[in-house]
């Protein structure tokens, strides 16, 4: 009996959730199969059974280990995998995630793919996209496991009714490691998680002018921050903020674009986003071509009267 | 301080995409070395200027085309240029690559292998740390900043919301993200002097994909959105649009 193996990726001893999308996917796969999906947190943390039994998990499995190391845990992985013969890895394809993908197919000796968008649980393949988003590919990994990360916002937890049960497992030892974790974001989500993001491009005129873009951005729940290349490059925001070909690639279902004309490179960044609204004073710009809703006009003038409509919806 | 560095060729990140065959149609496709490639070969090179000796050479899996980025890399400052020469390269996937590359490496000695974090043709980001995980080495990935001192690899780099600080020994991988460095453009000299450089061509037999492309399209098209207004005055209904016919608040 085949099983489905998640990666449970943590920080600070707490689960990041972008894992129990992961799970979830895992479960699409085990409803159609019949398999078993066995979740493993790589180090010690907070495991709640109830929520990931919940998210699609029938074994969680953590290894005994602090501090993150990723040679130990893409072992552990390997491992635990060959252990319970798992014909399938899923991983959150988070940097970490990322990090890890290559690796465990490597020790499993077989394909991966990376940053997935969809997956077809009968034909076991894996869309994704390439060339920044400007194409997808749909593939099947020749090998005795399917090893896949997948991008954040396109799977969900299964919501089922269900526990699991936790048991431990032994972690293998690794070579780099991990020695200090500073947060940064200052409480914000990060952009490439963020189910809601705004963004402003060298239109904003000036970084001092973010705190415009602020305001919108605390008037509605767990809003991150984005910017494009033109603005990161002029040193106005951080490179962690950059959404697009050399930045971060988001899918949040709200996107606002202000002051950003819509280069290709940016658009491949964002054009996954469900909603995608555009407040650019040229009528012209090709961000339009791309926005669900257009505002054509100041940044500057619209931006304050967007955050104040939405402070009256309290939401 | 010997360092390899792994190299692509890939479209430019402007190039006009098409696809024809379950492949990105190359015609009138610019092609360039790949922007993350260029953060690996500066460091390459700046850490060798720094130790004051040792070498850099560059490998590329590619078809013969790929000559011409070697070349660049080069007239960069490297001393040394491999093909790994397949006419299935430009579409190879990151476990195939992978293991052309770590079959390269076994036999030269090496401190350090430098990986741009991803190739901007597949996106797969695993080619550096599988590379390092065949040959038994460590492996940073996405790092924006690098020290090496000692036989010691102190790395930073950005995950979701948070910077880490990671360590290895060497001999070591890093993979590298925007951030790291300036990449020089080659001097004129820089140019000359690659003319003489030394680049080996090495058929390889890349075996069974370990990937396997069964489609290839554009993405689906975003249905046709509409202007609202203009200026501030547009704010409510876009908010009202939001909100009752998107449903995203
Ligand atoms: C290899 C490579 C990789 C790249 N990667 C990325 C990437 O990852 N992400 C990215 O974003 N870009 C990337 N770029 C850059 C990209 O090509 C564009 O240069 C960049 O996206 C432009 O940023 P922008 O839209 O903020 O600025 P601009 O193109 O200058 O656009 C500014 C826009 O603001 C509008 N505007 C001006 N004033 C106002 C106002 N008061 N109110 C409202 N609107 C106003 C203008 O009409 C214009 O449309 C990359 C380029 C290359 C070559």
């Amino acid at each position: 009996m085949s099983n489905i193996l998640v990666v449970l990726e943590s920080r600070d001893g707490s689960l990041r959730s972008a894992s129990l999308e992961a799970v979830g996917a895992a479960r699409l796969i085990a409803e159609v199969s019949g398999a078993s999906v066995l979740a493993l947190a790589t180090e010690t943390c907070e495991l709640d059974a109830g929520v990931l039994g919940a998210a699609g998990a029938d074994l969680v499995l953590m290894a005994k280990t602090s501090g993150h190391s990723a040679e130990g845990a893409a072992a552990t992985v390997a491992r635990v995998a060959k252990e319970h013969q798992a014909s399938v890895v899923l991983l959150a394809a988070t940097v970490r995630g990322r990090d890890l993908t290559g690796r465990i197919a490597a020790l499993l000796e077989t394909g991966f793919a990376a940053d997935c968008t969809a997956l077809d649980a009968a034909a076991m393949t894996f869309t994704r996209p390439i060339l920044g988003g400007k194409a997808f590919t749909t593939v099947k990994i020749n090998g005795p496991v399917a090893v896949a990360s997948l991008r954040a916002n396109f799977f969900a937890a299964a919501g089922r009714e269900a526990n699991a049960e936790v048991q431990e497992v032994v972690a293998e030892a690794g070579l780099s490691r991990v020695t200090a974790i500073n947060a940064q974001s200052g409480g914000r989500p990060d952009v490439s998680e963020a189910t809601r993001v705004i963004s402003g491009g060298r239109g904003m005129g000036d970084a001092a002018n973010w705190n415009l873009l602020e305001a919108v951005a605390d008037a509605i729940p767990g809003c991150a921050l984005g910017a494009s290349r033109a603005v990161v490059d002029s040193g106005w925001r951080p490179h962690s903020e950059q959404v697009g070909q050399t930045g971060k690639t988001v899918a949040p279902e709200l996107y606002i674009a202000a002051g950003i004309s819509g280069a290709i490179q940016h658009l491949a960044g964002m054009n996954c986003s469900k909603v995608i609204v555009a407040i650019n004073k040229d009528a012209d710009a090709p961000i339009f071509k791309h926005a669900t809703y257009g505002i054509v006009g100041d940044a500057l003038e619209v931006l304050p009267a967007l955050a104040a409509e939405l402070q009256k919806l309290n939401l | 301080m010997n360092i390899i560095t792994f190299v692509k060729r890939v479209p430019s990140t402007t190039a006009n995409v098409v696809i024809t065959e379950n492949q990105l149609n190359p015609e009138g496709v610019e092609f360039v070395l790949n922007p993350y490639d260029e953060y690996a070969v500066e460091e390459a090179l700046a850490i060798k200027e720094a130790a004051g000796e040792g070498s850099v050479t560059a490998i590329s899996l590619g078809a013969g085309e790929a000559q011409k980025e070697l070349r660049t890399v080069l007239a960069m400052g490297a001393d040394a240029a491999v093909l790994l020469a397949s006419p299935l390269a430009p579409a190879a996937d990151g476990a195939t690559t992978a293991r052309a590359l770590a079959a390269a490496v076994k036999g030269r000695e090496f401190d350090l292998l430098l990986f741009g974090k991803q190739a901007v043709d597949r996106d797969q980001h695993g080619v550096g740390p599988a590379v390092a995980t065949l040959l038994g080495v460590p492996c940073i990935t996405e790092v924006v900043k690098l020290s090496v001192a000692d036989g010691k690899v102190i790395a930073e780099r950005e995950v979701e919301g948070a910077r880490e600080t990671i360590e290895a020994s060497l001999p070591c991988a890093i993979t590298c993200q925007k951030g790291l460095n300036t990449p020089r453009f080659a001097s004129l000299r820089g140019i000359m002097a690659a003319k003489k450089k030394p680049m080996e061509v090495i058929d390889v037999d890349l075996g069974t994909a370990a990937v396997e492309v069964v489609a290839m399209n554009m993405p689906p098209a975003r249905p046709a959105g509409r202007i609202l207004g203009e200026g501030a005055a547009a704010v409510p209904e876009l908010v009202a649009a939001l909100r009752n016919e998107s449903k995203v608040l």
